[in-house]
């Protein structure tokens, strides 16, 4: 098309008008190919009622020394667990033991309430759901890739690169926290 | 289709003239029919035709399944269960689904080692091998969408660790995996709205497969086929029409092959299943052991081998890319390992290491292949599955090292002048007979 355009015209150097209108015409098209490609592509990322839930509450009363439960936040699991003196000891002993990303376990509770560790209940590796008591650390054991993490949630040796996550969270009340 | 003999198709009829002069597509099925095919082509050369019957049973049958299931969190789960209990024939519609896809990645491994061992892939058919890497690649994309829908917990779990591999990027740029997880959840972890997109890809890609399969399919016919001893066809006498010889013998192979596929989907369906999609997806708890499907097997194996998040993923991605440069990785003038004796050995190495991988990629990495004593809590020590992994990786990759360097350096076995001379020259073709069959000719 170009080559007849040019043929056709006396001075074959010079922009002519049929080349004007191939310019706008790709330019329009790609412009507009654009601006219809992302609201594809946006369509995908988190539905409005799915980014509104944001925070859940829990009440804590019933969780015995000791125990954990795993409750669901946007669709994710996260610990709170109610942690025995000797767990909080043991991750406190390892605070300057060497590990892949090194933090102390006073900066992973809120101070004061270091018998409550709360986690994003998801192995940093690939996303599975650590179980709680396996691994030398008894802390957690990924079941995936065999990521080993020790009572404060953080990661010691396995393909994992970072410690389980501590989401925001508030204590609310006496008996009660508030997630997100 | 360029490559394509001048047609010898002539309309008898009225009608047959007539369309044939508005739309050719009779002509176009007799030539494809009449297609010059090498004379020589042995039963490996038979999986092109049961790949291609692999596709259509998992297209009907999945089209009838998408009528009963439903694809929503709550309700996906029992969905498949009426299927298997209430549908009529459900369980049979299903099953030949389900174990279609093992079958299905059977033969294109079997399809793919026969094209890497008789160099199936070097000019002029590099297209055609990429074309068949691009199809792997789709069915990997559908198999791994296919296996979530029934919303077991090994459904849920191969989501979550398959999507959390492109969390890997945040190593790379932070927050570049995160954005590109929560894009392809829909969420803040794998969900409802998850479960929905996969329903929709794993309906669309089997007909961009088919789409491709048409290209592949044309590829094959620009350079014809090659054939076991990897020389070009020369003349007329080095070919047979495709029909009635090879609809022949594929239409045999595919029986044979069928009558596997029928022991699976009634003799023992779950064999390749796993206990935990049994049970309903529960986001707050993985199952203790996860493996993916068998054909996944090797490349999880070489996940697992290495201990560094980003570097155990890129080596996974890797595995596959690799295939797509092989035609110009081999640097072999010789197409048929049948004449390379060096290479053939280092060949059946690969399918060796290969399976081994998908052997460690079904145990836990911290299993003993060799136990060679006790630790002082009664852990075995030794030779570990994950070690055995890391030496099987590296050979994985290394062949295709070796690959390069040998073809450089090799002196293979003389290769024979035509396709016709080692036929009718009578001489059984396998290992070594090739000099032979050269000399009679």
């Amino acid at each position: 098309m170009v080559d007849t355009a040019n043929a056709d015209s006396p001075l074959p150097d010079t922009p002519n008008r049929r080349d004007f209108i191939h310019i706008v015409a790709v330019a329009g098209a790609v412009g507009g190919a654009a601006a219809l490609a992302w609201p594809l592509i946006d369509q995908m990322n988190p539905s409005a009622d799915t980014l509104a839930l944001a925070t859940v509450e829990y009440d804590f009363s019933k969780v015995a020394l000791g125990q954990q439960v795993s409750i669901n936040w946007r669709g994710k699991p996260v610990f709170i667990r109610h942690r025995t003196p000797a767990e909080i000891a043991a991750a406190v002993a390892d605070d300057h033991a060497s590990m892949p990303d090194p933090q102390t376990d006073e900066a992973r509770v809120k101070p004061g309430k270091s018998e409550w560790l709360v986690l994003i209940g998801v192995c940093t590796h690939l996303g599975c759901v650590p179980g709680f008591g396996g691994g030398e650390y008894h802390g957690w054991l990924c079941p995936c890739h065999g990521s080993v993490y020790d009572t404060s949630g953080r990661i010691r040796h396995g393909p994992a690169p970072k410690n389980l996550a501590v989401p925001n969270y508030a204590f609310t009340g006496p008996t009660k926290v508030k997630i997100g | 289709m360029s490559g394509h003999p001048p047609s010898t198709y002539e309309p008898k009829t009225g009608i047959e003239r007539w369309l044939d002069t508005r739309l050719p597509i009779v002509r176009l099925a007799a030539d494809l029919m009449d297609f010059p095919t090498p004379k020589n082509l042995n039963y490996w050369w038979t999986f092109g035709g049961i790949l291609a019957v692999c596709l259509v049973t998992q297209i009907v049958t999945g089209v009838i399944l998408a009528m009963h299931y439903v694809p929503n969190a709550d309700m996906a789960f029992n969905s498949v269960e009426h299927i298997m209990r209430d549908v009529n024939y459900g369980w049979l519609i299903r099953y030949i689904h389900a174990n279609g896809a093992s079958m299905f990645f059977l033969a294109v491994y079997i399809h793919m080692a026969r094209g890497m061992y008789y160099g199936s892939y070097k000019a002029p058919r590099e297209v055609l091998w990429l074309l068949g890497c691009v199809i792997y690649l789709l069915m990997m994309a559908t198999a791994f969408m296919g296996y979530v829908l029934p919303w077991g917990q090994m459904s849920f779990a191969g989501a979550v660790v398959i999507t959390n591999l492109f969390s890997a990027f945040d190593q790379v740029i932070p927050g570049l995996g995160t954005a590109i997880t929560t894009w392809l959840w829909g969420g803040f972890a794998v969900g409802g709205a998850t479960l929905n997109r996969f329903f929709s890809l794993h309906y669309l890609m089997p007909f961009m497969i088919a789409g491709v399969v048409v290209l592949h399919i044309w590829a094959l016919h620009v350079p014809g086929n090659n054939n076991p001893i990897g020389v070009e066809v020369k003349s007329k006498e080095d070919t047979l029409p495709f029909h009635p010889y090879y609809t022949v013998k594929d239409g045999f192979a595919i029986v044979v092959f069928f009558i596997l596929f029928a022991w699976f989907v009634f003799f023992a369906p779950e064999a390749l299943g796993h206990v935990d999609n049994q049970v309903m997806a529960n986001p707050l708890v993985t199952p203790a052991h996860i493996v993916p499907e068998w054909y996944f097997l090797p490349f999880y194996a070489i996940l697992r081998s290495i201990p560094q998040k980003l570097f155990g993923v890129l080596a996974m991605f890797g595995a596959i890319a690799v295939l797509f440069v092989l035609p110009w990785i081999d640097t072999s003038k010789v197409r048929s390992m049948r004449y390379r004796p060096t290479a053939r050995i280092f060949f059946l190495m690969f399918v060796a290491a290969a399976i081994g991988l998908g052997w460690c990629g079904g145990k836990e990495p911290d299993d003993m292949v060799i136990t060679m004593g006790h630790t002082a809590t009664g852990d075995p020590t030794g030779f570990s599955v994950v070690w055995f992994s890391r030496i099987l990786a590296l050979y994985y990759f290394g062949y295709f090292a070796i690959l390069f360097f040998l073809g450089l350096r090799e002196h293979p076995l003389p290769v024979p002048a035509n396709i016709s001379t080692p036929v009718l020259g009578g001489a059984a073709m396998p290992a070594g007979s090739a000099a032979q069959a050269e000399k009679k000719g």
